[in-house]
């Protein structure tokens, strides 16, 4: 999808892809043919560059044709750069600056929750994303209504384009800050899709305080080549690195 | 001397008028509700009012997400921090995903006196007209207020409106039905026409009274929906008079002034003046003080008309630049 955009953000991609599949195909009630159905349970993007992984998922679960991936970030296309809701079904909401869809994500919970319906309300962020720091206006709000059918889960990939971010802006304690903020806190291997789904399970059962599950994971995660280096945040594989990921990831 | 009332003060019993009568509309604000006017409403609708306290993105973004879940929000704080603080969240999220979120914002102009130039909002109504799928409304008015208050919450999609401090004179009766995109005219002239918004539009009706005076008829218009702008009734307005006026208590770059500008621009170059803050921020002072010193009054409007109907004759000629305006000093 990247290859023949020409651009993209690769890294992050492939390390959320383990986490959108679990949430996606394991722990989410929606409908692609009915994606307005009100008891939906409802994801944010809120690492927008991670849309490349989104966009695959939104194919399989039969939103869109599955040909349309190819004409990513193409003039015209139906998937935008960075995820956009007037172009694409199945997403919610246009993201792509950081540390933006956390408020959004409360809002959407408080508004569930006012009109009695079923649906949870679930998120992805960056850990870069947590520098900014709307993320912890909106973690308090969350908190301060218990707002429990919300699920955030952050990508924990270490990188970001400057860095690492032990180096860049370290984010540690982020475990403790996320408690300290009153949400209920996991950590587990973000590639282990049974353990996230495990803490999703048990983040249903908490009453009163919204869920964080911190997926500890590896940027650039299949391709031997992309693994943790920051220099495939924001770029799209060249033919030979092309050839490398498709022979890796197809074992 | 007619009846006074605050737009702000209008807003906040309108929104809990209809809190009553809407069940899907919600009110959010940022710590300020007694002072934005939404504390009539969250005393009524404790499940339906969210305080995000000192924190206006969140404010926004929180906005953003219960439209998207089918409500109908009202988002209120100060118009600084909700345009400047806020900004790109409302670009991001609200203008950009074309969500119902309504932002009305208190404390626009120089009005806002005594808390000096960090709560003077200034710019609001030109950070928010450069937004897509955003109308901008500049109520004039209590009537105008309400009427404005309450299409806002039948109107779907993005909605900006400038609320203020003071108690205005009361320009509308309770028969006057807001359109979108539609100005309207408030007294007939020839001469000049004078087009103001918010608390300006009294300063036009004044400075138009002491212009009869001396024999010369203004139009007076008020532009209370910035965006969509009327622009038909603006070139109208030139045509028939051959010079304009713009009132607004902002700066000149970017709202009231800029849009007619563009528009005269386009279809219709005519001599104009900008009536307005010119590159500077406010400061502490009595209300009355500050409109003065900023030129602001329905005597500056005035000393403008005449000036701008001496430059009809020849149109073309130099620009007329007063140096000793506020905010020009070195320039």
């Amino acid at each position: 999808m990247l290859f023949r955009a020409g651009s993209g953000h690769l890294g992050g991609s492939l390390s959320a892809t383990d986490i959108l599949v679990a949430l996606f195909f394991g722990e989410m009630r929606a409908r692609a043919a009915d994606p307005c159905w009100i008891d939906r349970d409802r994801f944010i993007l809120s690492k927008g560059h991670g849309a490349p992984a989104y966009y695959a998922i939104l194919a399989r679960l039969g939103y869109f044709p599955r040909e349309e991936l190819f004409t990513l970030r193409r003039f015209g296309s139906i998937l935008q750069g960075h995820p956009d809701s007037g172009c694409t079904p199945g997403v919610e909401i246009p993201t792509g600056s950081l540390g933006q869809g956390l408020s959004i994500a409360n809002g959407l919970a408080l508004a569930t929750r006012l009109g009695g319906h079923a649906g949870r309300v679930y998120i992805l962020l960056g850990d870069g994303e947590v520098q900014e720091g709307q993320i912890w206006e909106a973690a308090m709000t969350a908190a301060h209504y218990g707002l429990d059918n919300l699920v955030a889960i952050m990508d924990r990939n270490r990188l970001q384009i400057d860095g690492h971010t032990a180096e860049v802006m370290s984010i540690e304690p982020i475990a403790d800050k996320w408690r300290a903020f009153g949400w209920h806190t996991q950590e587990v291997d973000g590639h282990d899709i049974p353990q996230i789904l495990t803490a999703l399970q048990a983040c249903r059962e908490v009453k009163g305080r919204p869920g964080m599950i911190i997926a500890h994971t590896v940027k650039g995660k299949g391709v031997s080549i992309f693994e943790g280096q920051k220099k495939y945040h924001g770029v799209a594989p060249n033919p030979e690195e092309y050839q490398r990921a498709l022979e890796e990831l197809g074992k | 001397m007619s009846a006074k009332e605050s737009t702000r003060v209008e807003y906040g019993k309108t929104l809990a008028q209809l809190g009553a009568e809407n069940p899907q509309i919600v009110v959010l604000d940022a710590d300020l509700s007694g002072s934005t006017q939404t504390h009539h409403f969250a005393k009524v609708f404790k499940d339906r009012f969210f305080n995000v306290g000192i924190a206006e993105q969140d404010l926004m973004g929180t906005a953003a997400g219960l439209a998207l879940g089918g409500k109908i929000p009202f988002a209120s704080t100060f118009a600084m921090f909700a345009t400047g603080r806020a900004w790109e969240q409302i670009r991001q999220t609200i203008a950009y995903g074309n969500l119902n979120v309504k932002i009305v914002a208190s404390h626009g102009g120089v009005t806002v006196g005594e808390d000096g130039g960090s709560h003077q909002a200034l710019e609001d109504l030109a950070l928010m007209r450069i937004l897509p799928n955003m109308v901008v409304l500049v109520p004039a008015d209590g009537p105008q207020t309400r009427a404005m208050t309450r299409w806002a919450a039948g109107y779907h999609g993005p909605v900006y409106m400038r609320t203020g401090r003071m108690a205005v004179p009361v320009l509308y009766d309770d028969s006057y039905a807001f359109e979108l995109g539609r100005g309207t005219i408030l007294q007939e002239g020839r001469d000049v026409a004078l087009m103001g918004i918010g608390i300006m539009v009294q300063a036009c009706l004044e400075a138009a009274a002491a212009l009869a005076r001396e024999g010369i008829e203004a139009r007076v218009v008020n532009l209370a929906c910035l965006k969509p702008l009327d622009w038909e009734l603006v070139v109208d307005s030139a045509r028939q008079t051959g010079a304009v006026v713009t009132a607004e208590e902002h700066m000149v770059a970017g709202g009231l002034g800029s849009a007619v500008s563009e528009v005269l621009g386009e279809h219709c170059p005519t001599p104009l003046t900008r009536i307005g803050l010119r590159d500077t921020f406010g400061m502490s002072g009595k209300p009355e003080d500050l409109l003065k010193h900023y030129g602001l009054t329905a005597d500056d409007i005035k000393q403008a008309a005449l000036k701008v109907i001496a430059r009809k004759a020849n149109h073309l000629a130099a620009p007329v630049i007063d140096l000793k305006a506020p905010g020009l000093a070195g320039r």
